[in-house]
């Protein structure tokens, strides 16, 4: 059961950091000039779709939380509208923390929000996919001795890469070396992709090597 | 309580890093005197005639020689470029570049000559053009009058010009505008920051170069290129760039050398070298082999031809140009002139007599330099400089006795010629001797006492560290602290002796450090000699010390070092305004983070837990806001040209729209009126603003009128400039009366709180005597006594805190009021006063800052003690790392949010005249107005520190009246910071570890900048960037720990109050 279980995870994580690398290669053969660095706007917005879409197919597919209840259509509705409003607030949340980091305010505003919405694709959707809207199982999860299942445990290592990455991002942003890279938010949001990915990677590895110590609580 | 061992182990500990500081800046920090004096025409140091010459018409020192000069400087022209080998087959792309210069010198030898022009370190170009321009050595600093400009206070070369009616023409690097202000007949700056631009100095020249030659309205013109230095910095030598750049200068050189007139001296300088990788600022031979080409269209030199190029220091310039066009030499130069210039036409008698009277004036100014310098300081060695003098004399001597010859007529012998020869040699070899005496005291670092300052620096830190473990545990302080201040004073006394005996003089520093490491080495001995029990503290420790330990210190420790890596590089620290607050808000996060982690937030089955939660929360959100508002007041650097120094900085006076200026006026004395209403509002909700004591009274009544000496202050200052000629006098009159004022009630303030610093309130004797029962019928004459009876009178306030706060009834006995916060209390109003006092000196809209300020750091000891309490620390005497660190980082966040940065032309010297309209009589009051507006949140930080461990006492009491009723009675009674006097053994270790992990913290940053300084002393920047650093990091560091000793000794002075207090109410 459980390594099957852990067969899917590394299934879905491998399509995800596939998704990922298509972004930096498919584009260019439609777009003209198209960079990563030279047009980081528009790699932004393609990545944040890109990941959006490819967490939601796989978990329309994988479905790792089943529930046993039947759901009626409207029930599914409310929820599919109250994700989106989490993933909107969650959006503006990180702009302000990222502003209070010491992001400028006025200026670059667009590039500020679309990192943002980058965070918030790494993070909150994953969540929201896994957990649903629903911000009691959010903390739970979030703690010590709180993940139930592996998905729990994946969620929780690819949101914290994903925001240590961001994080470490900042640092050679004061740096005087004059490389494009440099520039605000290219670094932060490389450093969030690429902790993204790392943290995909580790997630399946870290879990099989614990799979003895790892136990869960049933719900 | 043990007060006196307390406060003695931490000035120890202090002292420890002060003799570091001392020692390491003696190695690292050379210093230079500067003088101000300048030499005239009218000096009596002029060459006495000899036969044949009578004054010259316009003579100044010697006859002026050469009527006008091009002085070309190419940045970075390394001597391998101007060298030209036709022997090379295969020549590197900068290599045979500058051949027009070769086939001049191989054409006309006697017009025109290359030499090696050697740099004195730092060879970074704003100290080579001092070095060329005032013939000294510049160091890092020359203590001078001025330290808000760049411009070069000493006398030098242009000066000299243009006070003996020279025109002076200069075009490009604009670094040449801020060292020379105003002193050019005309002048083309171009930008010279860009290091990537290759080309818009250059070319700007190149348009203005040779119509200027040719118009002729010049004496002395100066063009300073920049391209090839630029190409070396992003390129590097070898690189074709380089290669098409020196191309370039080459066809400049022919060009010009065609527009020049036959009587015009041409001087091609580089000002340094470069590396392989095209950097320079160290002094590695590559970097101060620099080139010097010397061209005139009439014979200059001798028909020798020496086989390899002479090497000339890059101080000879100065003389040999200010006696070539008839100017006197600067006064602060010890550069010798080159003496083939001087020779002329002629034969080699009066050739060599010539340059004897050149040499003569060089003399006799580097002679009296070294007197005045002497005089005014005692840096250079006093044996030396005997020695010299005998040298100067004899040489004068036979000089006088020559010429008395010469006098006498009569052809020149081959005996005369031979003595004449030998005296130049004297002259030169007393010149050289000279300036290696120079050389040696101000231009070198000493890398040893470089190395023992920083290990002592780092010893100290380990120290702390250790100390402040062990002081939670059993701390006899006779072990810990006499018998190492034993070993100290042993070990100075020892190496005092030493020095004696050795017939050296005495250096205080030295010996100080001799001291201070040797009751290090007592302490460890005796930390080693006999590990005390852990019998107390074995109980409260956590179950696994190792992993205990390991999470406690993980985030402030990582923190930390974040921030002590960033100061090796000079990005960073340019930056570091921004790194302090970035590193702050991480650390707050995590600590959240954390909690919610842990499960300790959102214990979702208690509600009130919920609320608690939420509180947190909402600090955090206040605490990142703060952060983030307070980057509104900063300050730029010259390192990043794009920053927009922020408008609040600008006193009020200078806005120009009168509604502007209104509205910020009302908004700082909103904001100043805000700051005394916080006080009084959270004294009245501890109850520590009842009573008629005296600090109470100033308080109600000083604080308001603090306030408004301070409006009224900037009110006046701000419309100073409006004001008729009529008001001029009481402008004047207030200008000075206000401040005064402020400053004197300040210190009233001050002093109160040290004279009675106790804000307890006890309204009635007989009541409150009736209202402690105590179990004794005598008077309690033990300290044991006295601790049952403390928790009493407590209670009693606790319950008539509460009664009032109901509004209920009053028939409740009360016994004292704001007994639970009287620790902090007087802290607060202390804090409170600095904080007008230090504003005061700041410009108007800082007092923003200010309330920014105080609001952060109440926010993040009001985080810290929620923090504390939902982790559920067992342990409420120690105040943990993260604090300690957040509260360190604050104190560093807010030096640069107030509007400071750690260099020389950022410091407000306005400061120094807040109260002081018409100037000092001493250096000692300014210095200390700037000193304490420079420092500012290190002091308020360093003072408040103590709130650290009071604070989470404090927040026991209960925040609303309402949340009390709700409680039971019954449940023990909050007791707050009458719980620290309980345990006075433990709540004097609980001072003593606070004080010295803040120790250890600041500690730890300031070997970090020491480290810096010491490992990149060769980097480009360490003029720039690390010296100063490490200068405001150190100077800092002094003031910090001098100000927590302050803070603590007030709150050990509140203790010894209140005992009395204690004890006075004994014999009711």
């Amino acid at each position: 059961m459980k390594d099957t279980e852990i067969k899917r995870l590394l299934f879905a994580h491998i399509v995800c950091v596939f998704s990922i690398i298509l972004t930096t290669i498919v584009p260019p053969l439609f777009l003209e000039n198209f960079s990563v660095l030279g047009t980081h706007l528009i790699w932004l917005c393609i990545c944040s779709i890109c990941v959006t879409t490819v967490n939601i197919i796989l978990y329309i597919i994988l479905k790792p939380n089943p529930s046993s209840k039947r759901i009626s259509l409207a029930h599914k509705i409310t929820k599919f509208l109250k994700c989106c409003v989490f993933f909107f607030i969650s959006c503006i949340l990180f702009h302000g923390i990222i502003v209070l980091y010491g992001a400028p305010l006025i200026e670059s505003v667009l590039e500020t929000f679309l990192f943002a919405v980058l965070l918030s694709t790494f993070t909150t959707l994953h969540c929201l996919c896994i957990l649903g809207p629903n911000i009691q199982a959010w903390i739970r999860v979030f703690s010590k001795n709180g993940a139930m299942s592996i998905w729990d445990n994946s969620l929780q290592i690819t949101t914290m890469c994903s925001i240590v990455g961001a994080w470490f991002g900042a640092f050679p942003i004061p740096l005087d070396w004059d490389r494009p890279w440099q520039i605000w938010p290219i670094s932060c949001s490389l450093g969030a992709t690429f902790g993204y990915v790392a943290g995909l990677i580790i997630a399946p590895l870290w879990i099989y090597w614990n799979r003895k110590q790892l136990t869960y609580k049933s719900r | 309580m043990q007060r006196w061992p307390v406060l003695l182990f931490l000035a120890w500990a202090g002292s420890l890093f002060f003799c570091g500081i001392g020692l390491f800046t003696s190695g690292f920090l050379l210093m230079r005197i500067e003088l101000t004096n300048r030499s005239s025409c009218a000096d009596p140091l002029g060459a006495p005639a000899w036969a044949g010459q009578g004054p010259a018409p316009g003579a100044c020192w010697l006859p002026r020689r050469v009527p006008k000069a091009v002085l070309l400087i190419i940045d970075a022209l390394t001597f391998d470029f101007a060298r030209f080998d036709p022997a090379k087959d295969r020549p590197r792309p900068y290599e045979n570049k500058l051949g027009f210069l070769h086939q001049l010198s191989s054409s006309q030898p006697r017009h025109a000559r290359l030499y090696r022009f050697r740099a004195d370190p730092p060879t970074t170009t704003m100290q080579r053009i001092k070095g060329i321009t005032t013939g000294s050595l510049p160091t890092f600093i020359d203590v001078g009058s001025n330290f808000a400009s760049y411009a070069i206070q000493e006398d030098n070369l242009l000066s000299q010009l243009v006070q003996n009616g020279r025109r002076v023409v200069f075009m490009g690097d604009d670094t040449w505008d801020g060292l020379f202000p105003q002193k050019f007949f005309r002048s083309y700056f171009f930008p010279s920051f860009n290091v990537k631009d290759l080309h818009t100095v250059d070319d700007g020249i190149l348009q203005h170069l040779y119509p200027t030659v040719d118009g002729g309205e010049w004496d002395l013109l100066i063009a300073h290129f920049l391209g090839v230095d630029h190409c070396g910095h992003k390129h590097g030598p070898d690189h074709p760039e380089m290669a098409k750049k020196l191309t370039q200068m080459n066809e400049m050189l022919r060009s010009l050398v065609d527009h020049l007139g036959n009587d015009t001296l041409l001087l091609v300088a580089g000002d340094h070298g470069m590396t392989e990788t095209g950097d320079h600022g160290g002094d590695s031979e590559k970097e101060v082999n620099a080139a010097l080409f010397v061209y005139s269209k009439r014979p200059l030199f001798g028909a020798r031809l020496p086989e390899e190029p002479e090497t000339v220091p890059q101080v000879n310039l100065v003389p040999t140009l200010a006696l070539l066009l008839g100017v006197p030499i600067p006064y602060s130069s010890i550069g010798e002139v080159m003496a083939e210039l001087f020779s002329g036409d002629g034969d080699a008698a009066s050739a060599a007599l010539r340059q004897l009277s050149a040499y003569h004036v060089n003399a006799r100014q580097v002679d009296r330099f070294l007197h005045s310098y002497s005089l005014a300081a005692q840096d250079l060695p006093a044996p030396r400089l005997r020695h010299l003098r005998g040298l100067f004399s004899a040489a004068v001597e036979e000089h006088a006795q020559l010429l008395g010859r010469v006098r006498e007529g009569g052809p020149p012998s081959p005996e005369l010629q031979a003595r004449l020869g030998r005296l130049v040699g004297r002259f030169q070899h007393y010149l050289r001797e000279a300036r290696a005496v120079c050389m040696e005291s101000w231009a070198r670092f000493h890398p040893l006492r470089m190395v023992a300052g920083c290990a002592l620096i780092a010893a100290s830190c380990l120290l702390c560290c250790l100390a402040s473990e062990l002081a939670a545990l059993d701390f006899p302080y006779r072990r810990r602290l006499l018998y190492p201040l034993l070993w100290g004073l042993a070990g100075a006394a020892l190496l005092g002796l030493g020095h004696l005996l050795a017939r050296e003089g005495l250096d205080l520093l030295l010996v100080a450090s001799g001291g201070a490491a040797a009751s290090q080495l007592g302490f460890f001995w005796h930390l080693g000699g006999r590990r005390p029990l852990p019998a107390r503290g074995a109980g409260v420790r956590p179950p696994g010390p190792s992993a205990g330990l390991w999470q406690r210190l993980a985030l402030p420790m990582g923190a930390l070092l974040l921030r002590c890596g960033a100061m090796f590089s000079d990005s960073f620290v340019v930056a570091e305004a921004r790194v302090a607050p970035f590193l702050l808000a991480s650390l707050a996060v995590l600590l959240v983070g954390r909690l919610l982690w842990r499960g300790q937030l959102a214990a979702l089955e208690a509600p009130r837990q919920h609320k608690k939660s939420w509180q947190v929360l909402c600090l955090l959100a206040a605490l990142l806001a703060c952060l983030r508002l307070s980057s509104l007041f900063h300050q730029c650097r010259e390192e990043t040209p794009l920053c927009q120094p922020s408008p609040l900085l600008a006193p009020l006076a200078g806005l120009p729209s009168a509604q502007a200026k209104n509205l910020s006026y009302l908004l700082c004395v909103a904001s100043l009126a805000g700051l005394v209403y916080a006080l009084r509002r959270w004294l009245r909700h501890c109850g520590n603003l009842n009573g008629s004591g005296p600090l109470v009274l100033f308080v109600r009544w000083a604080f308001p009128l603090l306030a408004l000496c301070v409006a009224c202050y900037w009110a006046v200052a701000s419309g100073a400039e409006d004001t008729l000629g009529k008001l001029q006098e009481p402008v004047q009159a207030a200008l000075e009366g206000f401040p005064r004022a402020a400053y004197g009630l300040a210190c009233l303030g001050l002093l109160l709180a040290l004279w009675e610093p106790l804000t307890v309130f006890v309204p009635d004797g007989r009541e409150a005597a009736g209202a402690i029962v105590t179990p004794y019928q005598r008077a309690p004459s033990s300290q044991a006594d006295l601790l049952h009876v403390i928790p009493q009178i407590y209670r009693r306030m606790q319950e008539s805190l509460k009664s009032q706060l109901d509004g209920g009834e009053r028939g409740a006995p009360v016994a004292a009021y704001g007994l639970g916060s009287v620790y902090s209390a007087a802290l607060l109003v202390v804090l409170t006063l600095l904080g007008f006092l230090l504003l005061l000196l700041h410009s108007e809209r800082l007092s923003l800052a200010f309330l920014l300020l105080f609001l952060e750091a109440f926010v993040l000891l009001r985080l810290h003690a929620w923090v504390g309490r939902l982790a559920g620390d067992a342990e409420p005497f120690v105040v943990p790392w993260d604090a300690v660190t957040s509260w360190a980082l604050a104190a560093t966040q807010f030096f640069y949010s107030t509007g400071h940065q750690p260099v020389f032309p950022a410091i407000h010297w306005n400061a120094a005249f807040v109260g002081f309209q018409q100037g000092h009589s001493s250096h000692l009051v300014p210095a200390l107005l700037v000193g304490a507006n420079t420092f500012t949140s290190y002091i308020l930080f360093a003072v408040g520190c103590p709130l650290l461990l009071l604070w989470p006492f404090v927040c026991e009491a209960p925040s609303s009246p309402r949340r009390r009723l709700k409680e039971e009675l019954c449940e023990e009674e909050p007791m707050m910071e009458m719980r620290l006097r309980e345990s006075p053994e433990r709540f004097s270790a609980a001072l003593l570890q606070l004080g010295l992990k803040y120790l250890f913290v600041l500690g730890m940053q300031l070997l970090a900048c020491v480290g810096a300084a010491m490992v990149l002393r060769r980097h480009l920047m360490v003029w720039k960037v690390f010296a100063p650093k490490f200068l405001f990091e150190a100077l800092g560091f002094v003031v910090s720990s001098v100000c927590l000793l302050l803070g603590i000794s007030l709150v050990l002075r509140v203790d010894c109050a209140l005992s009395a207090w204690f004890q006075r109410l004994r014999p009711r």
